[in-house]
């Protein structure tokens, strides 16, 4: 039989998709009755009166609440999903908006109707008096806190975290060189296809709520509505769909209609749906990225950094329920595959009156990769050296690892690296690109007029976090094997390589596999699916899961067969002797055979009856055993893996019109062994779109009031097929991680950290000009060379990113 | 205030005829997730940028979202769930999209695919840069278009291949 791990497989979930016959969120509840929101119209305001009076009319209502109906700890504010010592005022909404809105688009009323039409012109009658206040947009504003988005929270400041490795400031006042760069990123979001939506069934007579919501976590989801609705976590069922993309922005829960939807289908004893609508998303759910960074960095003549200090503002909109995770990541993810002499970080998360700052795609590592891959271009600027070599200079080598940067992850656990071989894949990536070529490359482009630059960018991305998952692997007495896994699943083809991985370790033809995600029916215990770590963790459960059920299989077919089990072996679905393939039974038999019967339910069960022969002279099943063939184990490592990666990318700037071409895009990556290649190429092909809408079309357009200028796909840019690269040259290095039992890292994110980097760098060469903000339109490069030319910019040299001291 | 009128509707669709009284706002999108139950046609956007929602009308691609179902009265619609064969043999752009992993989460792919059927119907041999003018006007968040501006190639030879089985 071939090893299906490892192999290219074609994915197992597509056949369904193809066909129109997927199950996500807005499918399903035909029956249910149909939300929608009044949502704030100010970024910032006081509720002074709702009138309900003129919806009250209209045909299909069903219900109207507001803040005022909610009862007990539905009415308290949302939780606060990670707390840290240093998030000294961590603040969150409310499920409607108490006395107080704090973003364009927070939800005030919700109403329930027959159907969405109905609700929307129930929800256009309801009016609400504000009072509205200063709003507080941008990280320089909040910075300023000349207005405060809450009250009692001085300065705007939510949290503030310091940590350090070494005497920075010293090393820095000591470096033969030093640099300071003010670099800036600006907001995008995750935008999947499929916006938020949750639909909840309260069965009134077995007393049970069942929901069912396009979430990145089923199992948190659940843990929170028990809660707020006081239920017990065993009469509450949370089942995810078919999800049409997540890229973070659903692991945050529960939304305010995660809890209203199951509370109001309770109150109603009817189905109730929300389906959130584009516009919605744009301006209610979650955004990432904006933050601010002043860096000051020592170094020596060759280019070794001796001491970096950054210092950074973060802007997490109105309320921070995922605390401060991706100021975090930014403040230790920054360092990528480098080891600074001294290093000092500092930030502070900052309250504005705009949506809310939850991790996306990368989570903070766009930004600190953008900030350090910054410094080493400026650094090589300054000294004219290559930027190859000045990265290669400064690189942890092989041999150091696992290398111990001294600071804290955000899993609260120490920044290890487990393994990793940067030189090689710094070489690997220069020869995809031609980089020793490129200055031929750019001359003869030159000569016909067309300007051409070249850019590289690292990374290391913590992937695989903890704390656990876990997975639930049995044979049924058909021989299928089912698996299951509390994590979700949003398009990575979970279903695809953790069958991959059963097929493997259990010896069975993998079209016998079924495996199910994000299901607390199926299996209760999980965290979720973020920081690319469903591989990493539910992949090495399910292995775990499966060898536990080999190891049943092969003892009771050994039994069976009076061999010993050191003799079996499992191929095909079939245990049997090694050497003898005429000595086995088919694994759904051996199940038959494990699980003890008094009654025959087919031919097959009467050889486990209790007549049918067997040792009387010990329990039908051992102390310590039990009856079937089934595996359930957990995978707790630890601490996070670390993948890493490189990208470089040529492009071309229009001289007249600034326009900005790709024309050839590589990647050189490492997640450790590879489960499928085919869906993680599928990934980084992913991730590199996003890096590319990132980096030069998507941004969030707030005006100084708070309103969102760009809230649909018309203004939005989001990267069409005409965006993205034709072609994306990829080579793969494979550091196995010592973490896991499979050696693998994660692979989800890795696509999309060095975008911002990358083009950056890539612009500059072209251009002559220090890139310092990101993303940026051909507007921005055009305006920049304008400045230039007025002497507003500094810079002839190519890569000098700084302003040396 | 009572509920808006209602207006009869007939429509074929995936060969089936249907005829249904609904209201004149009543998208075409809506039609046909909640009233025929055909969920395979998504919605993204609402504001037909997307592409997530495009059926065949009469053999044209459409956004079903900027379509009334009145407005539809008469035609000839053929959603994702009508392109497999009689007997569920995947059509030639179904199985392309398997074939070169063309979807991840599937959401926008029902979009693609009746866009890419109606285009290859027009275009029975693009090359790479057309390949690419034909998924031009939808949007995938998940796979970067790679495997899609394949499958469209991929597409073209499955095909050809059949048309050519069938001629000999």
């Amino acid at each position: 039989m071939t090893a299906m791990f490892g192999e290219p497989i074609a994915r197992l979930e597509d056949d369904r998709l193809l066909r129109g016959n997927g199950a996500y969120l807005d499918d399903l509840g035909h029956d249910a009755l149909a939300v929608a929101f009044v949502r704030s119209p100010h970024a910032h305001a006081r509720v002074r009166d709702i009138d309900v009076s003129a919806a009250l009319d209209v045909d299909g209502l069903v219900a109207v609440y507001t803040y005022a109906d909610l009862p007990g700890r539905i009415a308290e504010p949302l939780p606060l999903l990670i707390p840290h010592p240093a998030l000294s005022h961590g603040r969150t909404g409310y499920p409607l908006a108490a006395d107080q809105v704090n973003y364009a688009g927070e939800p005030v009323v919700m109403v329930v109707a027959q159907d969405r039409y109905l609700a929307e012109d129930a929800a256009e009658r309801i009016m609400v008096d504000y009072e509205p206040l200063p709003a507080v947009v941008g990280v320089d504003a909040a910075r300023a806190a000349e207005h405060l988005v809450h009250d009692d929270v001085p300065g705007n400041v939510a949290g503030h975290l310091v940590q350090s490795n070494g005497d920075a400031e010293a090393a820095i006042a000591t470096a033969p060189r030093t640099l300071e760069l003010d670099l800036y990123v600006e907001r995008s979001a995750s935008t999947p296809l499929e916006g938020r939506g949750v639909l909840a069934r309260w069965d009134t007579e077995a007393r049970r709520l069942r929901i069912w919501t396009s979430t990145q976590t089923s199992t948190g989801v659940r843990a929170a509505v028990a809660t707020k609705l006081g239920l017990a976590l065993a009469d509450v069922d949370v089942i995810t769909p078919d999800v049409g993309g997540g890229f973070g922005v659903k692991i945050v829960h529960p939304w305010p209609e995660e809890v209203l939807v199951p509370w109001a289908a309770r109150q109603l004893g009817r189905p109730v749906k929300y389906t959130e609508d584009r516009i919605e998303h744009f301006v209610a759910s979650a955004h990432e990225r904006g933050q601010r960074h002043q860096v000051t960095v020592g170094f020596d003549d060759d280019g070794r950094v001796l001491g970096l200090d950054v210092r950074f503002w973060h802007d997490n909109g109105a309320y921070i329920p995922y605390g401060l995770i991706v100021p975090i990541i930014t403040s230790t993810q920054l360092l990528g595959p480098y080891k600074p002499g001294a290093y000092r970080v500092e930030f502070s998360s900052l309250y504005t009156n705009t949506v809310i700052v939850t991790p996306y795609r990368g989570a903070g590592r766009p930004q600190g990769v953008f900030v350090m891959e910054r410094t080493m271009d400026a650094i090589a600027a300054a000294l004219r050296l290559d930027r190859a070599t000045v990265r290669e200079r400064n690189f942890i080598r092989p041999e150091e690892m696992p290398y111990d940067h001294g600071l804290i992850f955000q899993d609260g656990r120490p920044l290890i690296y487990d393994s990793g071989d940067y030189p090689a894949a710094l070489a690997k990536l220069k020869a995809l690109v031609g980089w020793d070529k490129f200055e031929a490359e750019r001359a003869a482009a030159s000569e016909e007029g067309r300007r051409l630059g070249i850019g590289l960018a690292c990374y290391v991305e913590g992937t695989g976090v903890g704390p656990y998952e876990g997975a639930h692997v049995v044979v049924e007495t058909s021989g299928k094997v089912k698996v299951a896994t509390g994590l979700t699943s949003q398009g990575q083809g979970h279903q695809t390589v953790f069958a991959q991985i059963v097929a493997d370790e259990l010896g069975v033809p993998i079209g016998d596999v079924e495996v199910v995600t994000g299901d607390t029916r199926a299996f209760g215990y999980a965290v979720g699916t973020f920081a690319s770590r469903a591989a990493v963790m539910s992949g090495s459960a399910v292995a775990l899961a499966a060898r536990a059920a080999r190891s049943k299989a092969v003892r009771v077919a050994a039994a069976a067969l009076e061999a010993s089990p050191d003799d079996m072996e499992i191929a095909e679905g079939i245990v049997r002797i090694k050497g003898d393939p005429d000595s086995g039974i088919a694994i759904g038999t051996v199940a038959v055979l494990s699980n003890p019967l008094r009654y025959a339910f087919d031919e097959a069960a009467k050889a486990a009856t209790q007549f049918a022969g067997g040792d009387i002279s010990v329990p039908p099943v051992a102390e310590g055993d039990a009856p079937g063939i089934e595996g359930r184990e957990f995978f707790s490592p630890l601490r996070s893996t670390f993948a890493s990666g490189m990208h470089a990318v040529v492009v071309e700037t229009d001289p007249q019109t600034a326009e900005i071409k790709v024309v050839r895009y590589c990647v050189v990556h490492d997640c450790g062994t590879l489960i499928n290649p085919r869906i993680v190429e599928g990934q980084i092909h992913g991730g590199v779109a996003q890096g590319v809408g990132g980096a030069l079309y998507e941004r969030m357009a707030y005006d100084e009031t708070g309103q969102l200028q760009n809230a649909s796909f018309m203004d939005f840019l989001m990267p069409y097929v005409s965006e993205v690269p034709d072609g994306i040259l990829i080579d793969h290095l494979e550091t196995p991680s010592p973490l896991n039992p499979l050696g693998i890292k994660g692979a989800g994110e890795a696509g999309v950290i060095p975008s911002a980097a990358v083009f950056a760098a890539a612009i500059e060469d072209a251009e002559g000009i220090p890139i310092t903000s990101m993303p940026i339109s051909p507007s921005d490069l055009f305006s920049l060379r304008e400045a230039r030319q007025r002497g507003e910019v500094a810079g002839e040299l190519r890569g000098n990113g700084g302003r040396e001291q | 205030m009572a509920s808006a009128d209602l207006w009869n509707v007939r429509l074929s669709v995936n060969g089936v005829t249907h005829d249904i009284r609904v209201p004149a706002r009543r998208l075409l999108s809506d039609f046909l997730r909640h009233d025929l139950r055909l969920t395979g046609t998504h919605v993204g956007c609402e504001h037909g940028v997307c592409g997530a929602c495009t059926v065949l009308l009469d053999g044209v691609a459409v956004r079903s979202c900027l379509m009334l179902a009145v407005t539809a009265d008469g035609a000839r619609i053929t959603t994702v769930e009508g392109l497999t064969a009689p007997d569920g043999t995947l059509s030639p752009v179904q199985q392309a999209f398997a074939d070169c992993h063309g979807l991840q989460c599937g959401f926008c792919t029902p979009g693609f695919l009746t866009t890419i059927t109606a285009a290859l119907e027009d275009n029975p041999e693009p090359s790479a840069e057309e390949a690419r003018e034909i998924i031009g006007g939808n949007l995938c968040r998940c796979t970067g278009y790679q495997n899609i501006v394949k499958a469209v190639l991929r597409a073209a030879e499955l095909r050809s291949a059949a048309d050519q089985a069938i001629t000999s």
